[in-house]
């Protein structure tokens, strides 16, 4: 049996750990996969961190993912990375760079068996701006330039591909090579805020075909998180698992303990489990039910009789759920257009399903915790989704130019704690 | 730890680099080396078994017989073996 068709059944303990501490984010970008903005109340407190670092050293695995929100607006969250790094759990960290001064680089060029990846979504300041918010690229820049003063090795810039930013692609390897950093593309994803603007930022199927050029021609020591596989069915398989590992070798721990399938899958739909319950989380990888379900052999559904299903496995779980497509067909991105039929096929009343999880300041406050609290706190209106993508800007619902939303200015009329 | 990688030589003595941790999976384990952060794979059970009886046996001929693997599989166990030296997995030992 070849490796992957034993990832497919699942693993002892998950290989890639995504581990988000915060919903809160001193930025707002307009594809965020968390849909995060504000803190949320009942997040795991440092004791409880450590406890899961503890699982996870038990358990072997041997580095975590760590994002948010922006991880590193926590008070606790240098106490946490080393906790983890001292029990043996390396840490990547994400981070839009907000945090990291000069002090904080020279701290993280010390330790050791720490990553860092700084987000970056254009090359340029207007393109990256325009979706990640006003002074966003200079932050970043910031930060670069900081871990390079202090000698910090080889820290990643991840980039999310968009219709605007594909045509970069050189210049981010550039930017990369200025600051003896590592680049990493990875896919956009219509999850959390992210299907608002699918529709307007998803690359085009040109920009698919340049992408993948791109990659076979210049992708030597540019990381994708495996992220592209659905671009495999081109025809050259790119390197990595090309393999949905929800739930087999991938899973989310999102901020208030909960155990996703896959950081982009933050829905009901994918929740697994929680930290905080009986067996923690070592029950919920070897025991949940959806995980089992997972991890039973795929019949590719429509994609079965294509020519391309072994390259691709059908594309991405999360893709197909948030663009209303049905799981065992083709992805929304599928580069031979399989998907297109049924994506047109949907009505214009159709609703793609929406996670009830968004800390998003423009949403209402902690959407879950609502439900169970009288109607009249709900003072905001819902979110909405653009009705056309030419309908509204990204940037509509975001803070004047110029500045980011500040802690504790009201916004739409709902006071903002938190970050 | 000599800067140069050395040239894999089964005559002698090898054990499982210290910064190396092996997770037990159904298909054999997974190897991280803490040093490189690289993550790889053993493939087979008996290829774990291997690696993890090195340090007790004064050559890799001898560890490889412990583990049971046959005679006919031997060159394939050998290459392996060579290319886990070279990623650092496992590494000449000193006998003292």
């Amino acid at each position: 049996m070849k490796l992957t068709e034993h990832f497919q059944y699942g693993l002892n303990s998950p290989i890639c750990l995504t581990w988000e501490l915060t919903y809160a984010c001193n930025l707002a970008c307009v594809h965020c996969l968390s849909s995060s903005g504000r803190r949320d109340p009942r997040e795991l407190s440092t004791d409880e961190c450590k406890a899961v670092v503890d699982e996870l050293q038990k358990m072997q695995v041997f580095y975590v993912n760590i994002g948010g929100g922006e991880p590193t607006v926590r008070p606790d969250f240098w106490e946490i990375l080393d906790y983890s790094i001292d029990h043996n759990v390396g840490v990547k960290f994400s981070t839009n760079g907000i945090k990291l001064d000069p002090a904080r680089s020279r701290q993280l060029a010390r330790t050791d068996y720490v990553d860092v990846q700084i987000s970056l979504d254009g090359a340029t300041a207007d393109v990256n701006d325009h979706v990640r918010g006003p002074g966003s690229y200079g932050t970043a820049m910031r930060a670069l330039e900081n871990l390079a003063e202090a000698g910090f090795a080889q820290p990643k810039i991840s980039v999310v591909m968009t219709r605007q930013n594909v045509d970069q692609l050189d210049e981010f390897k550039a930017i990369a090579d200025k600051f003896g950093a590592q680049l990493r593309i990875t896919r956009l994803r219509p999850s959390g805020r992210g299907a608002d603007v699918w529709d307007e930022l998803h690359p085009t199927a040109a920009q698919q075909r340049q992408l993948y050029d791109w990659l076979v021609a210049r992708g030597e020591g540019v990381l994708t998180g495996d992220s592209f596989f659905h671009l495999s069915a081109y025809g050259e398989a790119l390197p990595g698992l090309n393999l949905c590992g929800a739930g087999r070798v991938v899973c989310l721990i999102d901020p208030v303990g909960d155990v996703y399938a896959c950081p982009f899958a933050i829905h009901d739909e994918f929740l697994a489990g929680n930290v905080r319950s009986p067996g923690g989380f070592e029950a919920v990888w070897r025991e949940s039910e959806l995980f089992a379900e997972l991890r039973k052999p795929q019949t590719g559904g429509a994609c079965r009789s294509c020519g391309h299903y072994d390259a691709c496995q059908g594309g991405c779980m999360a893709a197909k759920f948030f663009t209303g497509l049905p799981l065992d067909g083709p992805d929304p991105e599928c580069v031979l257009g399989n998907a297109d039929a049924a994506l047109a096929a949907r009505s214009a009343d159709f609703e793609v399903p929406k996670s009830e999880v968004d800390h998003s300041r423009s949403a209402p406050r902690n959407s879950r915790v609502n439900k169970r609290e009288p109607v009249g706190l709900t003072l905001a209106p819902p979110a909405r989704r653009p009705v056309r993508d030419c309908d509204a800007s990204p940037l509509a619902d975001m803070a004047p130019a110029g500045g980011v939303p500040v802690a504790g200015v009201p916004v739409a009329g709902v006071p903002v704690a938190g970050a | 730890m000599s800067s140069s990688t050395p040239v894999f030589d089964p005559e002698r003595p090898y054990q499982r680099s210290p910064s190396v941790a092996l997770r037990e999976e159904s298909f054999g384990a997974l190897v991280y080396h803490f040093g490189t952060r690289k993550l790889s794979f053993l493939k087979t059970r008996m290829l774990v078994d291997v690696v993890v009886g090195l340090e007790s046996h004064d050559d890799v001929h001898s560890a490889m017989s412990a583990a049971g693997v046959p005679e006919a599989e031997s060159p394939a166990y050998l290459r392996a073996l060579a290319g886990l030296a070279s990623a650092g997995t496992i590494e000449p030992r000193e006998i003292p």
